[in-house]
């Protein structure tokens, strides 16, 4: 290769500094998690490392009960879009009919209505509904707002396997569930993981829904550290302390399942 | 046993008809191909038989009995598909097995058929490999094994030599012949190959936009074309064609005057023909030969050396693709000047509407 | 051969009959259902409340309001405001995120120590919350007294920049591109390990520099992930809220209050209902504009 040794050394010294650059607000977060409050305020590296922040975190919200929700949550409305998902992409996909490419751009259409939009009127329903403030309301909101993602994703993914491995089992004797599940699900596993590795991470970061349609009984980590916002404002080794509660699990879950996700998270943009 | 049918079988995507009223009848153990070129419709219809796509009108009826409506694996068929498609998820066993799992056989009674289509297939040292750590001729072979295990009633192939390189191919085509012949049921093969068809079938389905063009045995297709599509499709180099007209018609046959002048006489059954007539004039590659006294004169325009063949280009009749074929040690060469005859009985004529005039003399082997 | 007849799933019904595939296209029905419910039914509510006097904090005024929440909506500066900020916000977010994104997509292409672990440290914003990311921001990274960026700007001598106050809503534009371009980078560093090795060889045979290389054959290559990524993040940076909420409250004045946090504003704030309804409405409408063109643009690149 022609690529001199200086190039090669700019290359590594760039890629360095802007992953450094874009990770040191996590870096310093966490850093200052482990402060004492007065070292908290004065951006110093070197510091006698406490526990006392996590301490306080625990001693005024229930951590655990917040992040049940938030796996409880995101686990749920992430099943529940693949359910829905699945045959609506399996049949676009394998039997598509003229309106199907209608059908795909009006989907992802309805994701651009802005949540706010329609806030009032949820709400609204939520509330003679009962389903204020309780996680079935929130996984059935998540659902439906991660679908038409879900759907296009795995719509992709079915878009590569050969129609002809599908026609070669029905032949043999698969019904559509048998074709579904002993040659579309194995083959497109890895897609429909990325597809729920994605899903996941979008319901845990959702702070719209979750702020306003929740208050107490099924709030997830959103608003736990929402309730961290304003009165701690100069407290900042607490503040930090609960962030990283709120974010180490999906981080330290994303960095094992990034591999993952990478592979899958193409929207069909990679032929 | 099974026989096949198909009454008026029609197929419309929308308003446009790709399969336009198809009758044809298959016997038991026949090896019948559908061969024509691309676009022609013969993979629909494989496709119709094997219940992959709706039948738009008509009957099909296997055995005697209507299976329009009968889902694709109740209608006791198995299908090689031109990609293979083999699970890629899964071994060779668990593809060739699959059926049979769906179907609930016991498991030691599956491996006893898939031991027996793999012994057939010499597949047996590959039972435990994925389909993607095979030759691409083992994975055709595990595409069949995958429809023997069935033991179907009838056999489909959709191009499955078509992925393979011209050695495999005349291997495989080998194989399929040797493996009619030991399961002894019918199969159905569709090809756009003309070789594969000449040398498989026992019954040729020449399609052409939808339509079937003639039905019978290679050397009937090949000996006796119904019209000019089917003498252009069959046979390797292709049928010359030059356009001609009627000089006399009679019981000895229909003599014909070439662009040159030249004349020549067809023995063909002179029916409605009158002197005057345009007609177009078909002869063989191989029905021509060097003769410095015949009557068509032209010039080598490019010499094929296939060996044991030469084929000559020529440049006559206002054509410049004339293909005479002549002995591999002929000494002819580019640029020369020839003089070529015809032989008048294995010679074809086709009316204004392509259609073939009846021979006299029918060739010995298509009697 | 000895299997002389096994039958494979002869049972009547056992597969799917040949008919059916009109009816296999009808498994799209569950999704395309519930999604026109969650679209349809808000949807009326939210342009039938928008015609009414509704308040929440005032059950006195009831009944039909005709246009006057359209009315009021339009003649609140706030709202013009509201408007340009959220179209401002977006198109900067996708300027920044697109171009580094692609830069960067290409760096991190390239081969150098420990590059998988730089590239999982990238990408790691896009896994934090976005309550959490402006939080950090907000007080760990920009408090011009206590944030590192003021400590930073102290050790050089300059005057710390009080960056909410003084670039309020550039401030947010950053913490939103923080978040969404290691979501850029992943998809677009993607596409370009797609792309073919022997078109850029063939591309330096032919003369081409690095720069030239990266015009005429990384970027056209990476058209179509360009365009998905802009349709991805408009869906997400049409509707921005929590950076606003937590950071600036839409402040100072109206400077950083887009058209979400506008109805937020309107509904839960001041119990408003028509008047959030009315901004409910123009922010469908505003999405519907940019969809229209978006989906066109996109569509066109993504045979489907």
């Amino acid at each position: 290769m022609t690529d001199s040794l200086a190039k090669r050394i700019l290359v590594a010294v760039l890629g360095w500094a802007v992953a450094l650059l874009l990770f040191f607000p996590i870096f310093w977060m966490v850093l200052t998690s482990f402060k004492s409050e007065t070292d908290a305020i004065t951006a110093r590296l070197f510091f006698q490392p406490t526990l006392a922040s996590y301490g306080e975190v625990f001693a005024r919200a229930d951590y655990l009960a917040f992040a049940f929700n938030s796996i409880a949550i995101s686990l749920g409305g992430t099943v529940l879009a693949l359910a829905l998902a699945i045959p609506a992409a399996y049949s676009m996909a394998f039997h598509p009919t003229p309106r199907t490419r209608g059908t795909l751009l009006w989907m992802l259409s309805t994701k651009m209505l802005p949540p706010v939009g329609v806030l009032v009127p949820i709400y609204l329903l939520f509330r003679t509904t009962g389903l204020l403030d309780t996680r079935s309301g929130l996984i059935g909101i998540y659902a439906l707002m991660n679908l038409p993602i879900v759907v296009w994703m795995l719509f992709t993914f079915y878009k590569e396997v050969p129609h002809e491995i599908l026609e070669a089992g029905r032949m043999d004797g698969a019904t559509t569930w048998g074709e579904v599940y002993h040659l579309l699900m194995p083959l497109t596993l890895p897609g429909v993981a990325s597809t729920g590795l994605l899903s996941l991470i979008l319901c845990w970061n959702e702070a719209f829904w979750s702020l306003n349609l929740t208050s107490s009984h099924a709030a997830p980590l959103t608003a736990f550290i929402a309730s961290f916002s304003s009165p701690e404002g100069l407290f900042f080794a607490k503040l930090s302390a609960a962030s990283t509660m709120a974010v180490a699990p999906i981080l330290i879950f994303g960095w094992f399942s990034q591999k993952q996700l990478v592979q899958g998270l193409t929207f069909g943009a990679v032929k | 046993m099974a026989t096949l049918s198909l009454r008026n079988v029609r197929k419309a995507y929308g308003p446009v008809e790709v399969i336009k009223g198809i009758d044809l009848d298959i016997d038991d153990r026949e090896f019948v191909v559908f061969v024509g070129p691309s676009g022609c419709g013969k993979s629909t219809l494989l496709r119709m038989i094997a219940g992959l796509e709706q039948i738009t009108g008509g009957d099909l009826n296997i055995d005697g009995k209507r299976v329009n409506e009968v889902g694709p694996a109740d209608r006791g068929l198995a299908m090689v598909f031109q990609s293979y498609a083999l699970y890629p998820h899964m071994t060779v066993s668990e593809n060739m097995g699959f059926a049979l799992r769906l179907a609930k056989v016991p498991k030691a009674e599956r491996d006893t058929k898939v031991k027996e289509a793999a012994r057939i297939l010499q597949l047996g040292p590959y039972l435990d490999r994925k389909p993607k750590d095979l030759s691409g001729g083992q994975r055709q072979r595990v595409a069949i094994g995958r429809a023997i295990v069935r033991a179907p009633k009838v056999f489909l192939f959709d191009e499955p030599l078509s992925n393979l390189d011209a050695a495999l191919r005349g291997q495989t085509r080998i194989e399929i012949a040797r493996l009619h012949e030991e399961l002894a049921t019918t199969m159905i093969y569709v090809t756009h190959d003309q070789v594969e068809a000449m040398t498989m079938a026992d019954k040729i389905v020449v399609l052409q936009a939808g339509r079937v063009e003639q039905v019978g045995s290679p050397l009937e297709l090949y000996h006796n074309p119904a019209n000019i599509f089917v003498a252009g499709f069959i046979g390797s180099p292709r049928m010359n064609v030059i356009d001609a007209t009627v000089v006399s018609a009679g019981g000895g046959g229909v003599e014909v005057r070439l662009p040159s002048g030249a004349q020549i006489v067809v023995e063909v059954a002179a029916g409605a023909m009158q002197p005057g007539m345009p007609v177009r004039l078909g002869i063989r590659p191989e029905a021509m030969r060097i003769d410095p006294s015949g009557p068509i004169a032209g010039e080598v325009r490019l010499v094929e050396r296939l060996g044991g063949l030469t084929l000559l280009h020529l440049g006559a009749e206002g054509r410049d693709d004339l293909i005479v074929q002549v002995e591999g040690t002929s000494a002819v060469e580019a640029h020369q000047a020839v003089r070529v005859s015809a032989d008048g009985a294995a010679c074809h004529l086709f009316d204004a509407d392509g259609l073939a005039l009846p021979r006299l003399a029918r060739h010995q082997l298509v009697a | 051969m000895s299997a002389t007849s096994i039958e494979a799933g002869t049972a009547p019904g056992d597969a799917a009959p040949a008919a059916s595939a009109p009816a296999r296209s009808f498994l799209v029905m569950p999704s395309v259902l519930v999604l026109l419910v969650w679209m349809i039914v808000p949807l009326v509510m939210t342009l039938w409340f928008s015609f009414r006097n509704y308040n929440l904090l005032d059950p006195t005024t009831q009944g039909f309001a005709g246009i006057n929440n359209y009315a009021y909506l339009v003649t609140d500066p706030d709202f013009w405001a509201s408007l340009r900020n959220t179209l401002v916000l977006l198109a900067s977010v996708l300027v920044i995120t697109v171009g580094l994104g692609t830069l960067l997509a290409v760096l991190f292409n390239q081969p150098f120590p420990g590059r998988n672990v730089a590239r999982v440290l990238a990408i790691s914003p896009f896994f934090v919350m976005p309550t959490v990311a402006a939080l950090v921001w907000k007080n760990l990274m920009m408090h011009p007294i206590y944030g590192v960026l003021g400590v930073v700007a102290r050790a050089f001598g300059m005057q710390p920049v009080d960056w909410f106050s003084q670039f309020p809503l550039a401030s947010v534009i950053g913490i939103v591109s923080w978040e969404w371009l290691p979501f850029a980078l992943l998809i677009l560093l993607t596409a370009v390990q797609s792309l073919d090795n022997e078109q850029r060889e063939a591309a330096r045979m032919d003369g081409a520099g690095m720069i030239a290389q990266f015009f005429f054959i990384t970027l056209p290559h990476l058209s179509r992930a360009i365009s998905v990524v802009i349709m991805i993040e408009t869906i997400f940076l049409l509707s921005v809220f929590a950076e606003i909420f937590v950071t600036t409250s839409g402040g100072p004045g109206n400077a950083t209050t887009n058209l979400a946090f506008l109805i937020y504003a309107r509904a839960l704030l001041q119990f408003d209902v028509g008047g959030a309804s009315a901004g409910g409405v123009v922010a469908i409408l505003l999405a519907n504009i940019v969809a229209f063109f978006l989906v066109r643009t996109v569509a066109r690149r993504l045979e489907t």
